[in-house]
């Protein structure tokens, strides 16, 4: 392996990435699969802890505030959690979202609901993309591998920092415990942390407003501006999308299977494709759209009972026979997939 | 000796007249704050956490940077922004049910941590924004509309005693204190030495501030302020604990 290679587990990839972009502070609590980034932080912050800050705080809501705080005296700060945790760090990220901070969380699926189990689920995708008591003006990516892990940390301080929503990186346990080999960029652009406080100027910020059209008025410059940025953050990958009669749907590590499955059935000359959403909010249901528009049907492949196929129903602007393959909180074997095509 | 000004220079007067119902004691611990702040000459480099609840009332309250957050979270908030920033103040405004009750294990890790925020918690034995609710200080026998028949302390326990908990953790530097807006002068007194703690010995301090609420207490001024200096200075005795 040359100097630009490594060959790390999912977890470690996001710190790595995190490192690489400047992030200086972590507050977090350990939950699996997520643990290991919060170890990983206290590996860097044992050496020198002037430069990688960290609290072990005493739950996910204290960690997603305390990440707030550091972030509010200009921290490039971030927290990471999973399941239940996920569901606790909402409150923070709620604030985040009504306030602009440019909040990042690495969000690791375990199954649920519950404590459920602790190594895979894709239940935490409406959690991500509308969690909160809000309208979820937050950025969520589905990341599919370890490299993707590196490359997607480093992203979302970018976008956080850049448009000031937060930005969500879900994953989960196979992504977050797997070894793979990665490659490492060198100087990624870095966005500058600043104080939300100056000596010079004082501000008073407040996320409670007296009267609804007071917060209405502020809210909706949010929306208007989330739905501005959209378009530039949208992203999303296809293969064989152009010709094909069936399309398969799915992200994150089901998305790898998918993969596998269209390159054998595409052999078969069977005519079918792929697509995946990388962001789940905004979602790109301008291209899907399009593909949808030319094929038979679309074919929904998630570890959920529906929260990927609602997603898609909602963002869908044309009409297209759908059928699912959902198996809540169980991985989906390459074989399964083409069986079910078949 | 220089007269005291009528009100502190760091008030923000745009968002006066302030907020707070007539005969509230938030007013009287706010504007002690403000002359702490002023005689320490500390105003630019304060930031005050406000938590929700009569607490958020004050979120323009002060010329002096100001966040207000979540019920009960105003505590991390604090504690995270003075990792990064530790020659700030960083003062945490909240009320009893936020610090005793849903935020009381920030509270605690935040004692337990001797992170180096001043925490100030006005204590009213009651939820005041939400309308009067049982908090963890309510008195025996009191009514409040989540116990209309007077709080039965043999099932839901006697009257937090927040300051003596958080004496007893296990930090030499930190500083914990009760005062009450019947005594302005001490209040300001023991919020100084507080902020001093912060400053000084980089340690956590903690004041509760005994206060009046004649909206929820169903009392007129003078009635409160009897209870306040019977009642309630009986229960929770003032001053220095450690």
């Amino acid at each position: 392996m040359n100097k630009n290679e490594k060959f790390i587990t999912g977890n470690q990839a996001i710190i790595e990435g995190a490192k690489a972009i400047g992030a200086n502070c972590m507050c977090g609590y350990p939950i699996t699969p997520a643990t290991e980034i919060l170890e990983e932080w206290a590996k860097l912050n044992s050496e020198n802890p002037k430069k990688y800050a960290m609290i072990q705080a005493e739950d996910e809501t204290s960690a997603g505030f305390n990440t707030i705080g550091a972030i509010l005296a200009g921290a490039k700060a971030f927290s990471a959690t999973a399941g239940p945790g996920h569901v606790l760090i909402q409150d923070p990220l709620s604030m985040a979202e009504a306030m602009r901070i440019p909040f990042v969380l690495f969000a690791m699926q375990r199954g649920g609901p519950s404590t459920g189990t602790v190594i895979y689920g894709q239940q935490e995708v409406t959690l991500a993309c509308f969690g909160g008591n809000g309208e979820g003006l937050r950025v969520v990516y589905s990341i599919s591998s370890v490299q993707e892990a590196y490359d997607y940390s480093i992203k979302a301080f970018n976008v956080a920092w850049q448009y000031r929503f937060p930005v969500i990186v879900l994953g989960d346990g196979y992504v977050a415990k797997m070894k793979q080999k990665i490659k490492v960029s060198k100087a990624p652009i870095n966005i500058k942390s600043q104080s939300f406080f100056n000596e010079s100027a004082f501000r008073n910020l407040r996320n409670c407003f007296n009267v609804e059209s007071q917060l209405a008025q502020v809210l909706n410059n949010d929306i208007k501006e989330f739905r501005a940025i959209s378009k530039k953050i949208v992203e999303s990958d296809q293969k064989y999308c152009q010709d094909a009669k069936i399309i398969i749907i799915a992200h994150g590590i089901v998305w790898q299977s998918v993969v596998e499955a269209v390159e054998i059935l595409r052999k078969k000359k069977i005519k079918v494709g792929c697509f995946r959403p990388i962001t789940l909010n905004p979602f790109d249901g301008v291209t899907l759209s399009r593909f949808a528009a030319k094929c038979d049907k679309l074919i929904i492949i998630e570890s959920s009972a529906g929260h990927l196929e609602r997603l898609v129903k909602s963002n869908l602007i044309t009409h297209v026979k759908i059928e699912c393959l959902q198996k809540p909180v169980e991985p989906i074997a390459v074989e399964e997939i083409i069986r079910f095509i078949k | 000796m220089n007269p005291i000004p009528i009100f502190p220079k760091c008030y923000k007067e745009s968002s006066k007249p302030h907020k707070y119902c007539g005969g509230c004691g938030h007013g009287i611990a706010l504007k002690e704050l403000g002359y702490a702040i002023d005689e320490l000459g500390i105003a630019k480099k304060t930031v005050i956490g406000l938590d929700i609840g009569c607490s958020l009332l004050a979120w323009d309250f002060f010329d002096v940077n100001s966040v207000q957050t979540h019920h009960g979270r105003t505590v991390p908030v604090m504690s995270g922004f003075k990792l990064i920033d530790s020659k700030r103040v960083c003062i945490a405004y909240v009320g009893d049910g936020g610090g005793y009750a849903i935020g009381l294990q920030s509270l605690i890790t935040a004692a337990q941590r001797n992170d180096a925020i001043t925490v100030i918690l006005v204590n009213n034995t009651i939820y005041g924004m939400t309308g009067g609710q049982t908090a963890p200080t309510t008195f025996s026998n009191e009514k409040t509309t989540t116990s209309p028949n007077g709080r039965k302390c043999w099932e839901t326990g006697q009257p937090f005693m927040g300051p003596e908990i958080i004496k007893s953790l296990n930090n030499l530097n930190s500083f914990v204190a009760r005062a009450s807006v019947k005594d302005p002068i001490q209040l300001r007194q023991i919020i100084k030495q507080a902020i001093n703690n912060q400053i000084n010995k980089d340690s956590f301090s903690f004041v509760e501030v005994l206060s009046t609420c004649p909206t929820n207490w169903h009392m007129n001024a003078k009635e409160s302020l009897n209870r306040l200096n019977n009642q309630i200075a009986k229960q929770f005795p003032v001053g220095v604990f450690k």
